[in-house]
């Protein structure tokens, strides 16, 4: 359990009974939790494989040859979602962090800031991904802007970029919120400017507040990139994958699809819950 | 197993805690006689908060045993928040529950742990708050009220499923000076009601008025102990005059 007797203490007999014992319960939950998740997927596999269709629906969902066909045209997709969320992500941060420091701005003055902002949020909050999608992909390059590229890709990425800034600078406000009045009364006592004090006081710890959820946020969106793929044009995981279906009409393609963006946000979940764990390991470590 | 008249209500031997490499209990040993009033005083650090939340199983401790009314409480098997229902515990930033009133406070054990019917709960928690001269400000919330009236509102929410043995922290030691002295006042109020108390602090005129036992915590261990006259005003041990001609300077 330890070795840090840096003062040569040797457990009693009494410590090492009680650490036997508690060895000895975690090897029982650990057998349990095992027998317990064996018997429930057993279960149900069994109910899967034992169906009346099931004949059928291997062949269609489940082909290997039609995966093994299929993969390079899905993975190279699955690039193009990979790429389409970076970007996003870069650009959301930045669109975001303006809008909530515009809805956190005080005073007169900055009430139309703040209107701004508020709107601004109430509207892509609002309106579903899918329909911004639609709207700017088919709608924006018919703008014929001089000077905006015409490509789908481009009003695709500008869709998520919009929706999710709406949500992520929710998130930033309620982390700017969160940072105690005291700190900016500590900030500008030492001479620090409103804004400098934003900068180095309280987006700081904000930041790391809210970090945990941006993640989260981040896992989504790399699955709703693939929402893209309802303008045709970007051939991204999903649309190849819709393509190699088309050839046949098995939908294998469309598993291994799923497959691999399960094995993109796996990773960053797990980083997710880490972050979170570290971050809450800090926080009780506080004084209250 | 646990004998309600035996005058020993907690005793703690061979108590070890360890963060790391940090060993801040090396070895306590210490024993509270029913109705007795236990104050530890020590340099920061020494271990008196750690002490504490081992004796509350909020800490598991290293190695040793805890005895609470006759039972080893350090035993993996015993349930810890059965026994910490027996124990009130009140902490130096008192922790209010800010969301709640201060009645809801007061009553949350009782309700939710205790299982009292929510206007049983009520009557005892309004006995509780008058008690501590708090009674006006029930429905008032926790974050509207001095530094001293939440502390006092964090004693009655401890005190109010009547605990074997009051584990008060370091309780003055955010207030401002002006409040101290309404929750020494409490404190005495209990201790001469027979509530058997350990506390910690850093105030000594307080711990000779109101301690039975004085501990004085160094090196991980009880270095010295006895009487307030025994350790404040005649201590025998080098460390324990150095510590409290420091405090005094």
């Amino acid at each position: 359990m330890r070795s840090t007797a840096v003062d040569g203490w040797q457990p009693s007999a009494i410590q090492l009974e009680r650490e036997s014992w508690r060895r000895r319960q975690a090897t029982r939950s650990t057998a349990i939790a095992a027998a317990s998740t064996l018997l429930v997927f057993g279960v149900v596999g069994a109910l899967v494989v034992t169906s009346p269709g099931w004949e059928r629906v291997h062949e269609t969902y489940f082909n290997w040859d039609k995966a093994v066909d299929s993969f390079p045209a899905v993975a190279a997709g699955l690039w193009v979602n990979v790429k389409i969320m970076a970007i996003s992500a870069v650009a959301i941060v930045i669109v975001s962090l303006t809008i909530a420091v515009m809805r956190t701005t005080r005073g007169p003055l900055a009430f139309p800031l703040r209107l701004l902002g508020t709107v601004y949020v109430d509207v892509f909050r609002g309106l579903p991904l899918l329909l911004v999608i639609f709207l700017l992909g088919f709608g924006g390059p018919a703008l014929d802007l001089t000077g905006m590229p015409r490509s789908a890709l481009f009003w695709g990425c500008a869709s998520l970029v919009l929706s999710y800034s709406a949500y992520v600078a929710e998130v930033f406000r309620a982390g700017i919120e969160s940072v105690h009045q005291s700190q900016r009364l500590a900030g500008r006592a030492l001479g620090l400017t409103y804004a400098q004090t934003l900068r180095h006081v309280v987006l700081p710890q904000a930041w790391r507040r809210v970090l945990p959820a941006l993640m989260n946020d981040l896992v989504s969106l790399q699955k709703d990139s693939g929402l893209i793929a309802v303008l045709g044009t970007v051939i991204d995981a999903i649309r190849a994958a819709q393509i190699e279906t088309a050839r046949d009409f098995n939908y294998t393609p469309y598993v291994v699809a799923g497959f691999l963006f399960i094995c993109l946000t796996v990773p960053m979940a797990r980083l997710t819950d880490w972050f979170a764990r570290k971050q809450g390991f800090h926080a009780a470590g506080g004084m209250l | 197993m646990s004998d309600p008249t035996a005058n020993t209500v907690l005793e703690m031997s061979g108590v070890r805690k360890a963060f790391g490499s940090n060993v801040v209990l090396s070895g306590v040993d210490l024993t509270v006689g029913r109705g007795e009033c236990v104050v530890l005083i020590g340099a920061s650090g020494s271990g008196k908060s750690t002490l504490l939340r081992c004796a509350n199983l909020l800490e598991t401790v290293d190695d040793g045993v805890i005895t609470f009314e006759g039972e080893d409480i350090t035993d993996p098997r015993v349930d810890g928040d059965r026994v910490r229902s027996r124990m009130g515990l009140v902490f130096q930033a008192y922790n209010l529950f800010p969301h709640l009133s201060v009645l809801g406070n007061v009553t949350l054990a009782l309700r939710k742990v205790q299982g009292v019917a929510p206007a049983e709960a009520e009557s005892r928690g309004l006995a509780m708050l008058d008690r501590v001269g708090l009674a006006e400000k029930a429905r008032a919330r926790p974050d509207d009220l001095s530094g001293g009236q939440q502390q006092r509102v964090a004693i009655a929410r401890a005190l109010v499923a009547n605990p074997q043995l009051m584990l008060l922290d370091e309780v003055t030691s955010a207030l401002d000076p002006e409040l101290v002295g309404e929750v020494l006042d409490l404190l005495s109020d209990l201790k001469g009601e027979g509530v058997t108390m350990v506390l910690n602090t850093h105030e000594m005129g307080f711990a000779r008025d109101v301690a039975d036992t004085v501990c004085f915590l160094h090196d991980g261990v009880v270095h010295e102990t006895g009487t307030p006259a025994q350790v404040i005003d005649a201590p025998q041990q080098e460390r324990t005059r150095a510590f409290l001609s420091r405090i005094r300077a």
